[in-house]
């Protein structure tokens, strides 16, 4: 049975997967780039996602966990359709990171690491997320909302939530 | 999108094309780009790394190594590949600076990487960026495959018989891996744990081939001071510290952002003149002047010119040029906190003194800011800091016992204020987490 | 993180311990004051170790990739700004150290003071007190008082497997335990998760291990993090007292280390380990060696003699009544019958002493000329060829430490634990080349520089493509690459399993002894398979593998004996069966199982079972006599690779004797002068070892001897004691010249092949009668199937294994 075939992904992002594992020097370079687009796809890293990522590297799914397990952009659990991820450290924090975490606990009924229950949003107090200067900043998934105030937070809850309406 | 701001006093070189659509090829080859890597193509190593020792320019990632004097080390010969490696993880906060290099001018770091590699004979570079600069990758791939379209990556570029390939990595959320041997080591598919040097990455480095690695900033600037002329680069900046440097100030700064100034601008002017002063007219009360691992400067300590050596002199560091403002309405406390909060959860584990050292302080100080400390923890987060410092595998581990030095040396005073159950007198935010 | 094997490019820049102190200038530098030479590059932990000064240290462990993760280790050098980890300094000409000061000793007390913060301190409940590395280094640098005042994290112990337990808040994440299971296993079943505060050990099945169960990862914890679930909870390491001993499980022959501690009915073993980390196994114990031991309390243990009483029932009796009775019909069958009436086999888990005795029981008592054991391994050709050369045998320690090996079928990595640990080691450390030709896919070809694999009749083929025959193995790709790559190593050890005997061997020998630099070892399946076919318990070969009829010493202490090839076993049993033998005596062996007899074909005759455990064999003897296991007797055995080692008494079971005492019990009731059999007392001048041999050194020895002298009194050895009798065969068996000193000391003697022997052209006429048993990693048949421990393995894994085929 070939890889394809057994594969857990959509059939693009299996062949950017295949061709990801050839573009190094080394064949394990790949495996963290594959973790996180296979993440980003299946929504995080279930056993089946490890023992494909594990299959496709030629690793042992001891190894691709260990690995896995360290960055903290990984997870094994399943999140929000959007991940609010808001920086509350030095410069986010001096200029109110806390204030629109606490907004946005309130606004969603959830804390750190929660997920709210229709699953379309989860909520991260996150490290700097390199938008210091443009302070306090979120994302969400990997779009940037920097410069932000409490009173946006509803808007930018409601973009997401038009968006989730809009089909994407 | 990050805004973008202006000060007459920069000095704008690597910013130069900022704002200018240079994403794009078209554009950046109008704007001058691609013409130092053929120029260096022409001249070869030994005049790169020469002009490059002339310019002064120190390494913009932290240490502030200089650039050309890093290249040198990478042996001639070797029966493994070399290769060079773009350090784009930029984590340390209050850093923004490679942030906007990656959205304004992707090929000045796809250039300068062209030109590391002619200098050290390697064919291939990486350009490895921090995972949650999705947006960043994008376009610095897409940059990337117009770089070969046009021939100037790939197995003969600029129509000579140098092949060189260069490949976007993603990271996945980890500062450490900005360490240079961590971020070989996640590039090959590892957990970001640091190598035990010697050997040096110069020499035993990516895949066990002679490396070079530097930071996103240094290896922008690299075709502009080649461009400029190494001797007319290092005259922009002071002595010793070679050209302009991006400074991102934030915090409670009237102004936030990053500015292109001459290596050795004053601190106070960078503050009170490009910054616009301390947000609302207060008072300052500190600066941290390189990113939350430097140590912070009092009001009285920031009559310094902005290069490593004064820097240096004055007790903290350069760093990555992150210049945090704070003000008098900051509980100083909560500062140390949120700054060891973030070496804690950064730590990679691998070494006891950083890995239990953080975690120590980190509930250490939750304890304390939230009112239930005692006269000996300040003694005790001090002894534990001192006893990280120089001990650990790393870097990262002064990097979180140096600012908490500072924090309990200067502001003792704050500290103590905490004491016997009293509320913080700033009453922020208090992280009640007691385990 | 090196949890990628060292062979991919990811190791680049991880220096190790031996590659560099090889073939290096020495350097000279100064350590506290002291001047120290040592080859440079030499880590400088290790020069320091050997120079006496010790440095403290979690994380490094010899022959383990380097860490530099606990920094307990550092040390000041001169000229260098920061402390400098001693076990990541390679020392060079000139160096200054200073290892000891009130600023290292700071800096070693705060490292400790950081770990204890997060550690829950259950020394007196933990199985590591009073052998913590982290006890002993909190009392030395004094970091006891503690300034952790916050809570700390309890977490359950979790079951990793039968045999392995980790209690997470007590591990000080040294990785000693992923880099041996990893490195030095090639298991990789461990791994390092999480960061910062938050990494852990981690297991490969999630919460459970699947891997060999080796319990090496439990070995190197340097606290009581990993544990092992026969020992656990069980005993305090000052209860125990320590014997050094060899394991039973496997022809390799590691040394062991027995905790033993008293019990109601004599001394009972709490725990195996290679304590010293001596002999040909360093650091290795594999899981039966490890885990093996409780056979000896097992429940089906026999403790009495059993005697079939008129019912036709085994009756429990009496040691006397059973001996005497033995005694008594093997008298009536010799009698009646005369020579050669009675048959023997015998024993490959008992000592050499013991199987040098039976040999001279059964041809100058029994006088009989059927004696066998069962063959696993055919040394009688071995040692045919190897007549009269020297250094073409290989020892263990010559295989650990070959540039190159050539491994011709078996499968070490199941059958000879050590061996694949002895080989993986000396791939990773020595670089040396490994050669593997094999027609099953075997796990060290991921150590192999060059493998080949080919069908059954392929090993033969082989032999002749090495011997110049161009168009054998024409048709396996790789073969002539292999064949050439070999061709040029200088100097080559050559190990072969059970697929090579007789003419093949014989074949394969001759290629070798035909290049110089080659020397032979061949494997067979128990611990000391090696020695019964050396101590002759064979028809047609005396001890040293001369012929019968000779006139050498060991023939004049053989005298009378019947001089004419005997039957071996399977012809034994079937004289038994019918007639043409009267009298069976089956001495640790079940002959019954083995060769399929029949249930009561062999009623009429007398059979006599020395063994631990109702056998087959035993269920249907007339008389069973209980035997102490090796682990409960003193004496030798000899390793597949000629390595001779001391066994010795660890644990003592109430009701059993060693068949060595059963031997001479037997002659005694049979009416023999015991004094001819086993030379003891004033009669034949005592030569046993009584320290004599050892001169100044022997200490307490030659203190007693000097003693028995003053006092008037002869040192007089029991006829029970098979020391008795080592003197004897020291001098009587070919190739067993030992070296007492070594041997004694603990340390493997090596033997050497003799001259004299049976002609090579005589013994391939023969059959070779090799049965290999095919031994696995938890299994060495009657004993690994009366181990608990073992036991619980098994299934452990076979529920595994039925979960990974789903
Ligand atoms: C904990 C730690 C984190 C670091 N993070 C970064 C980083 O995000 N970006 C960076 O360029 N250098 C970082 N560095 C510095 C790099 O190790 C390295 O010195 C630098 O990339 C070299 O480039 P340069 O010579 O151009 O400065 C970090 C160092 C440490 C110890
Ligand atoms: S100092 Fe030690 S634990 Fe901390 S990041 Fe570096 S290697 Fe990891
Ligand atoms: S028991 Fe052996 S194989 Fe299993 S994890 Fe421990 S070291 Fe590895
Ligand atoms: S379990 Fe033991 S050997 Fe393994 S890392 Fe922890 S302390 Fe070290
Ligand atoms: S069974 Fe063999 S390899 Fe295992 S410990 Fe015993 S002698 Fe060693
Ligand atoms: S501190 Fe919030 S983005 Fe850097
Ligand atoms: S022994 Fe040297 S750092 Fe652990």
């Amino acid at each position: 049975m070939s890889a394809e075939a057994m594969t857990l992904f959509s059939p693009e992002l299996a062949a950017r997967l295949d061709a990801l594992v050839e573009r190094y020097p080394a064949r394990r370079s790949a495996l963290i780039p594959m973790l996180l687009y296979a993440q980003d796809e299946v929504g995080y890293l279930s056993d089946a996602v490890i023992d494909e990522v594990a299959r496709r590297i030629g690793i042992t799914p001891l190894d691709v966990r260990n690995v896995a397990t360290y960055y903290s952009m990984l997870r094994f659990q399943p999140a929000g359709k959007f991940n609010v991820q808001v920086c509350t450290n030095i410069s986010c924090m001096l200029r109110g990171g806390y204030k629109i975490f606490d907004r946005f606990q309130e606004r969603l009924g959830i804390g750190h690491k929660g997920v709210t229950a229709d699953g379309l949003f989860s909520l991260e107090e996150v490290e700097c997320i390199g938008a210091c200067c443009w302070a306090p900043a979120i994302q969400v998934n990997y779009d940037f909302h920097d410069e932000l105030t409490e009173e946006q937070v509803d808007a930018i809850l409601a973009q997401y939530r038009s968006q989730n309406a809009g089909g994407r | 999108m990050p805004r973008l701001v202006s000060h007459p006093d920069e000095v704008k070189i690597v910013t130069s094309r900022f704002g200018k659509g240079a994403a794009k090829i078209d554009t950046y080859l109008e704007l001058g780009g691609y013409a130092s890597a053929r120029k260096a193509l022409a001249e070869g190593a030994e005049w790169i790394i020469n002009e490059m020792k002339a310019s002064g320019l120190r390494g913009r990632g932290g240490a502030g190594f200089p650039t050309g004097m890093k290249w040198s080390f990478v042996p001639k010969q070797s029966a493994k590949p070399k290769y060079v490696l773009v350090n784009g993880d930029e984590s340390e906060p209050g850093t923004c600076k490679d942030h906007l290099i990656f959205l304004h001018d992707p090929h000045a770091v796809i250039e300068g990487t062209i030109i590391a590699g002619l200098a050290i004979g390697a064919k291939m570079g990486f350009i490895y960026l921090r995972g949650e600069y999705r947006y960043l990758i994008q376009i610095v791939e897409r940059a990337v495959a117009e770089a070969y379209e046009r021939g100037f990556l790939g197995k003969s570029i600029f129509g000579s018989e140098t092949e060189f390939e260069v490949i976007v990595q993603t990271g996945a959320g980890a500062y450490e891996v900005g360490e240079e041997s961590a971020l070989m080591e996640s590039l090959e598919g590892k957990r970001g744990v640091p190598r035990i040097k010697p050997p040096f990455p110069a020499v035993v480095g990516l895949y066990g081939g002679p490396t070079v690695i530097n930071n996103a900033e240094t290896i922008a600037t690299v075709p502009h001071a080649l461009a400029m002329g190494g001797a007319a680069y290092a005259a922009v900046g002071s002595e010793r510290n070679g050209g302009t440097r991006l400074f991102g100030l934030s915090g409670h700064i009237e102004r936030p952002g990053v500015y292109e100034l001459p290596m050795g601008y004053s601190l106070r002017k960078m503050i009170y003149e490009v910054g616009g002063g301390v947000r609302g007219g207060r008072k300052l009360k500190a600066v941290v002047p390189g990113g939350s691992s430097t140590p912070v400067l009092l009001p009285e300590e920031i009559d310094i010119g902005m290069d490593f050596d004064q820097v240096g002199k004055a007790g903290s560091m350069l760093g990555s040029g992150g210049v945090v403002v704070i003000d008098d309405q900051t509980c100083m406390v909560e500062f140390a906190l949120r700054t060891i909060k973030f070496y804690q959860h950064e730590s990679c584990g691998w070494c006891i003194p950083c890995r239990e050292g953080t975690d120590w302080l980190k509930k250490s100080l939750t304890r304390f800011h939230a009112g239930f400390g005692t006269e000996k923890d300040i003694d005790n987060i001090q002894y534990i800091a001192e006893n990280m410092m120089g001990r650990t595998f790393c870097p990262l581990g002064d990097a979180a016992a140096m600012p908490t030095l500072g924090f309990v040396k200067k502001f003792r005073k704050e500290f103590e204020e905490h004491l016997h159950g009293k509320p913080c007198p700033y009453a922020h935010h208090p992280e009640v987490e007691l385990v | 993180m090196r949890t990628t094997p060292k062979s991919s490019l990811f190791e680049a820049g991880q220096p190790n311990v031996d590659e560099k102190s090889e073939c290096m200038a020495d350097v000279t530098f100064t350590v506290d004051g002291k001047k120290l030479t040592a080859p440079a590059g030499t880590l400088l932990i290790e020069a320091c170790r050997k120079a006496g000064i010790e440095i403290p240290a979690f994380c490094y462990y010899p022959g383990l990739s380097l860490q530099a993760a606990c920094r307990m280790c550092v040390v000041r050098q001169e000229k260098v700004p920061k402390l400098q980890t001693a076990c990541t300094t390679p020392v060079a000409e000139g160096q200054v150290f200073i290892t000891e000061s009130a600023e290292i000793a700071q800096a070693r007390k705060a490292t400790l003071q950081l770990l204890l913060g997060n550690h829950p301190l259950d020394c007196p409940v933990c199985d590591a007190g009073g052998e913590c590395e982290l006890q002993d280094m909190t009392f030395k640098y004094g970091a006891g008082e503690s300034l952790y005042v916050e809570a700390k994290q309890h977490r359950e112990e979790q079951k990793w497997s039968p045999v392995v337990y980790f209690d997470r808040p007590r591990c000080i994440l040294c990785y000693r335990c992923v880099r041996m299971c990893g490195e030095g296993m090639d298991v990789w079943a461990l791994g390092i998760q999480n960061r910062g505060v938050t990494a852990v050990i981690a297991p490969n099945g999630g919460d459970h291990l699947d891997c060999e169960q080796c319990g090496m990862c439990i070995d190197v914890c340097p606290v009581g993090a990993l544990t092992s679930g026969t020992y656990r909870y069980k005993s305090r390491p000052w209860e125990m007292n320590h014997v050094s001993t060899v394991c039973t499980h496997c022809a390799d022959g590691c040394k062991v280390t027995l905790g033993v501690r008293s019990a109601n009915d004599g001394m009972e073993i709490v725990r195996a380990d290679n304590r010293d980390k001596s002999g040909i196994n360093g650091d290795f114990l594999c899981a039966k060696g490890r885990f093996g031991f409780d056979f000896v309390e097992s429940a089906e243990r026999l403790t009495q003699p059993l005697v079939r009483n008129a019912a036709g029932v085994l009756e429990p009796t009496t040691w006397e009544k059973a001996i005497k009775h033995v005694g008594q019909r093997f008298g009536a069958i010799l009698h009646e019958h005369g020579a050669g009436s009675i048959g023997v086999i015998g024993s490959t888990r008992t000592t050499n002493e013991e199987n040098y005795l039976l040999q001279k029981f059964a041809r100058t008592v029994l006088r009989t000329q059927h004696i066998d054991h069962e063959r696993t391994g055919d040394y009688a050709t071995f040692h045919g060829l190897l007549a009269g050369s020297k250094e073409r045998a290989a020892s263990h320690r010559d295989i650990a430490a070959a540039p190159a090996i050539l491994l011709l079928g078996g499968n070490p990595t199941e059958e000879h634990p050590l061996l694949a640990w002895s080989l993986r080691t000396n791939v990773r450390l020595h670089q040396a080349r490994l050669y593997v030709a094999n027609s099953k896919a075997i796990r060290l070809e991921r150590q192999a520089a060059h493998s080949l694999h080919f069908s059954e009749d392929g090993y033969d083929a082989l032999v002749r493509r090495l011997s110049g025959d161009g168009a054998a193995l024409a048709d396996v790709t790789g073969a002539g690459a292999f064949c050439d790559a070999l061709g040029a190593e200088e100097s080559l050890v050559v190990v072969c399993g059970a697929e090579f005997r007789g003419a093949s061997l014989a074949a394969l020998m001759r290629w070798g002894l035909s290049r110089p630099g080659v020397k032979f070892a061949l494997l067979s399946d128990s611990v000391n398979a090696r020695g019964a076919a050396d101590m002759g318990l064979y028809p047609d070969l005396l001890p040293g593998y001369l012929p019968l009829a000779g006139e050498q010493p060991l023939h004049d202490a053989l005298a009378g004996m019947p001089t004419t090839s005997g039957k071996d076993a399977t012809a034994m049993l079937e004289a038994a069966a019918g007639g043409g033998l009267q009298g069976l005596l089956v001495v640790g062996a079940d002959p019954f199982a083995a060769h399929g007899v029949t249930e009561g074909a062999l009623k009429n005759a007398f059979v006599v079972v020395q063994d631990c455990f109702l056998t087959r064999t035993a269920a249907e003897a007339d008389v069973v006599l209980p035997t102490a296991s090796l682990y409960e007797k003193t004496g030798t055995v000899t390793n597949c690779y000629g390595d001779v080692q001391m066994v010795r008494k660890a644990a003592d079971k109430a009701g059993v004797k060693s068949d060595f005492e059963i031997l001479v019990r037997m002659a005694g009731a049979m009416g023999v002068d015991v004094r001819t059999l086993v030379p003891f007392g004033e009669f034949q001048g005592v030569r046993a070892d009584m320290g004599q041999t050892r001169g100044a050194q022997a200490g307490e020895a030659d203190r007693h001897a000097v003693w028995l002298a003053a006092n008037g009194l002869e040192p007089k050895l029991s006829p029970f004691d098979p020391f008795a009798i080592l003197d004897e065969m020291e001098r009587l068996v070919q190739g067993y010249a030992l070296d007492r000193l070594n041997l004694f000391a603990g340390n493997e003697s090596s033997t050497e092949p003799g001259t004299g022997f049976v002609s090579i052209d005589a013994l391939l006429q023969r059959k070779d009668g090799v049965v290999a048993t095919h031994p696995g990693l938890f299994d060495s048949g009657l004993l690994s199937e009366r181990t608990g421990a073992l036991q619980a393995i098994g299934k452990y894994q076979a529920a595994q294994a039925a979960q990974a085929a789903d």
